[in-house]
């Protein structure tokens, strides 16, 4: 299992866009990828869970991955957080 | 004895005729949703897929259309709305429950997404809420779907439908079914039930205001569309009074059916040729018994609603081309795509004025592989020379060369692929538009012929939504300004050369019809329903006495004025027959 805390740094948050793009890159893996933030866990193939976390910028969440290909979900995954989900 | 009265509601006469049969009350919006218990799982189950598969249709027909229209953000919701009907954890935690549960489908849809909707509305984010009603709307989406399709199975034949309003989807539903009448609490004249109505010559009361409160399902219904009243369980007394009336009726239909092969035209010898709209497929029968000379308007946005998704060239080539074979040798006049407005897309894209807004051709332009997939069907169905093409909501004449460009386009192409086409097929334009009354002599002169959509023209002429009840005493056909538009556009059609039409529902009122033939139309495009009284109307009057009405009509300055008089010539000049009939 591979737990990373990301940040989010584009100016819109993690708007319905991202959200859909992190679900359809998820959904690519067949290991479980999960959102947790304030107390919230959801699950990262869940378009309609992801649209439920509110995410503004600046602020902060922990991603898990678990599977057999969990490298290379919580790569792809983790470089969309960082490149501001392509917004920057 | 006394007549029971507190049993009678008063409506506008929206389609005429008389029927007695049980109320359907049928409420949409107002149907609460109960943990009913299921027996049958996998039907459940089944009508849960079929629901998600048909709102998945919907919105990818929104979403091919209108991508390019509806701004990144709104796309990204329709985007993330389809991929919510794929959601494997929320569909199959819905299964499931169906499965444990045994509840009816659509609570536990309401139920499960309320789950999510009521966290994002727990946060402090105004984004979040606005969030909550997108997933509002596609939780709205596949109840509605789910309940569309119970109600399938519960339409019975032979009832009265009761409703607060119907749309354009509600009537092709409807459609299907053996239907013996409208009531609607909403609505007037040119609303979508009336319009119905009137195609499948069942009558119609709209505008009753409180039909779905008063009325119960079962209850015996008389419905009078030619008074514009509903009688609520008759007493003996008005059930007798009302079956003579059918009788009658019957009588009448008789008479009419004796001048059918009669030629359209007035005593003195004009002739007015008598053509139909076609909104539903299932009205073509209808048209040929009453011996149209044509069809003036096939509306295909209509045909296009009873397809659920846009029917890709070889099913629309099909659709025409059986229409056209149909009536040959006469004419069919295909109305392209009118798509947008009160029709199809409203509640989809959420213009702030859809009546101002998208639609038409328009919308058409917009997505040119949409309208020349169309274009190029019309072409296909015209290889007999009896298929003419017309646009809707024309209001300038680069829309009318810009659609004459693409035709060329697509003649070019068939050509190429050695298709067989009329070379010379007619084009005409709608003149529905106030700008395209005004500039009428010019689009006149690109086309071969025109045709007056009064519906919209007089909403958009006189500024007043037909479809609104508080205003609608304002949407006026005698309305001076309108008399004086119409004389406009038909005179300056014939400096011009072209043949001018009409066809809205101005055309089918027996009070209009000898002002319309007085202003000099050649020909009406009306209701199947309506052809039979129109024609007798025709037979029975003398074109110089018509032209002298219009020509009095011309001067007055009110709606008041113009509408006494046409009573009035009414009354003296129509054969008794007719005016016993419309007085009931």
């Amino acid at each position: 299992m591979i737990e990373k805390t990301v940040k989010i740094i584009n100016n819109a948050g993690l708007h319905t866009r991202p959200a859909a793009t992190i679900v359809k890159l998820a959904s690519k893996f067949k290991s479980d990828f999960f959102l947790n933030k304030d107390g919230m866990h959801i699950n990262g193939k869940s378009i309609i869970g992801v649209m439920t976390l509110a995410a503004e910028k600046g602020s902060e969440m922990v991603l898990s991955f678990d599977g057999p290909d969990e490298s290379e979900a919580a790569e792809e995954i983790i470089n969309y957080f960082n490149r501001g989900f392509d917004e920057m | 004895m006394d007549t029971k009265q507190d049993n009678i509601l008063k409506g506008i006469a929206a389609a005429p005729g008389i029927a007695i049969a049980n109320a359907f009350i049928y409420e949409k919006e107002k149907e609460s949703i109960s943990d009913e218990s299921i027996t049958n799982v996998d039907e459940a189950l089944q009508n849960l897929d079929s629901a998600l598969a048909q709102s998945r249709k919907e919105l990818r027909k929104i979403f091919s259309l209108a991508v390019d229209k509806l701004g990144e953000k709104r796309a990204a919701i329709f985007d993330a709305q389809i991929m919510i009907l794929d959601d494997p954890i929320l569909i199959s935690t819905i299964q499931n429950r169906i499965k444990k549960e045994k509840k009816v489908p659509e609570f536990l849809v309401e139920d499960e997404i309320s789950k999510y909707t009521r966290l994002m509305n727990a946060s402090n984010e105004s984004y979040m809420k606005e969030r909550s009603h997108d997933i509002e709307d596609i939780k709205n989406r596949i109840i509605r779907n789910l309940k569309k399709k119970k109600l399938r199975s519960r339409i019975l034949n032979d009832v009265v439908v009761i409703t607060s309003n119907l749309s354009p989807s509600d009537t092709v539903l409807f459609a299907r079914a053996d239907v013996k009448g409208y009531v609607t609490d909403f609505g007037g004249l040119t609303s979508h039930a009336a319009i119905l109505s009137r195609s499948l010559n069942v009558p119609a009361v709209v505008g009753l205001h409180e039909a779905t409160n008063k009325i119960k399902d079962g209850d015996l219904i008389i419905i009078d569309g030619f008074f514009g009243q509903v009688i609520i369980n008759p007493d003996e007394k008005q059930l007798a009074t009302y079956k003579k009336k059918l009788e009658k009726l019957t009588e009448h239909d008789e008479e009419l059916n004796k001048i059918k092969d009669l030629p359209s035209q007035t005593i003195d010898g004009r002739e007015v040729k008598l053509l139909a709209n076609l909104d539903v497929s299932t009205e073509m029968d209808f048209i040929l018994h009453n011996r149209a000379q044509g069809i003036g308007l096939v509306r295909t946005e209509q045909l296009f609603e009873e397809h659920e998704e846009f029917p890709d060239e070889e099913k629309q080539y099909q659709i025409y081309k059986s229409i056209a074979e149909q009536i040959y040798p006469d004419v069919i006049i295909i109305r392209t795509f009118d798509i947008g407005g009160d029709k199809v897309l409203p509640v989809d894209l959420h213009e702030p004025n859809p009546m101002l807004g998208w639609r038409g051709i328009r919308l058409l332009l917009d997505s040119p592989d949409l309208f020349k997939v169309q274009i190029r069907a019309v072409l296909r169905a015209s290889s007999h020379k009896n298929v003419k093409i017309m646009f809707p909501m024309i209001s300038s004449i680069y829309e009318i060369t810009e659609s004459k460009r693409l035709i060329d386009e697509c003649k070019k192409e068939l050509s190429a692929e050695k298709v067989q086409f009329d070379k010379n097929i007619g084009i005409g334009i709608m003149i529905e538009i106030p700008s395209a009354a005004v500039m009428v002599k010019e689009f006149a002169q690109e086309v071969e012929f025109i045709s007056i959509g009064t519906n919209d023209l007089i909403q958009y002429l006189l500024a007043v939504d037909r479809g609104n009840d508080i205003v609608s005493k304002q949407y006026q056909e005698f309305h001076p300004a309108v008399v004086r538009t119409l004389k406009h556009i038909i005179s300056e059609g014939k400096k011009a050369d072209v043949s001018v039409s009409m066809c809205g529902e101005m055309a089918a009122d027996p009070f209009a019809v000898p002002l319309l033939i007085g202003l000099g139309l050649d020909s009406l495009s009306v209701s199947a329903s309506a052809i039979p009284l129109i024609k007798k109307i025709i037979r029975s009057l003398n074109y110089k006495e018509l032209q002298v009405l219009a020509d009095e009509c011309l001067l007055f300055k009110s709606e008041t004025e113009i509408s006494k008089h046409l009573h009035h010539f009414f009354n003296t000049k129509i054969q008794d027959l007719i005016k016993n009939l419309i007085r009931g």
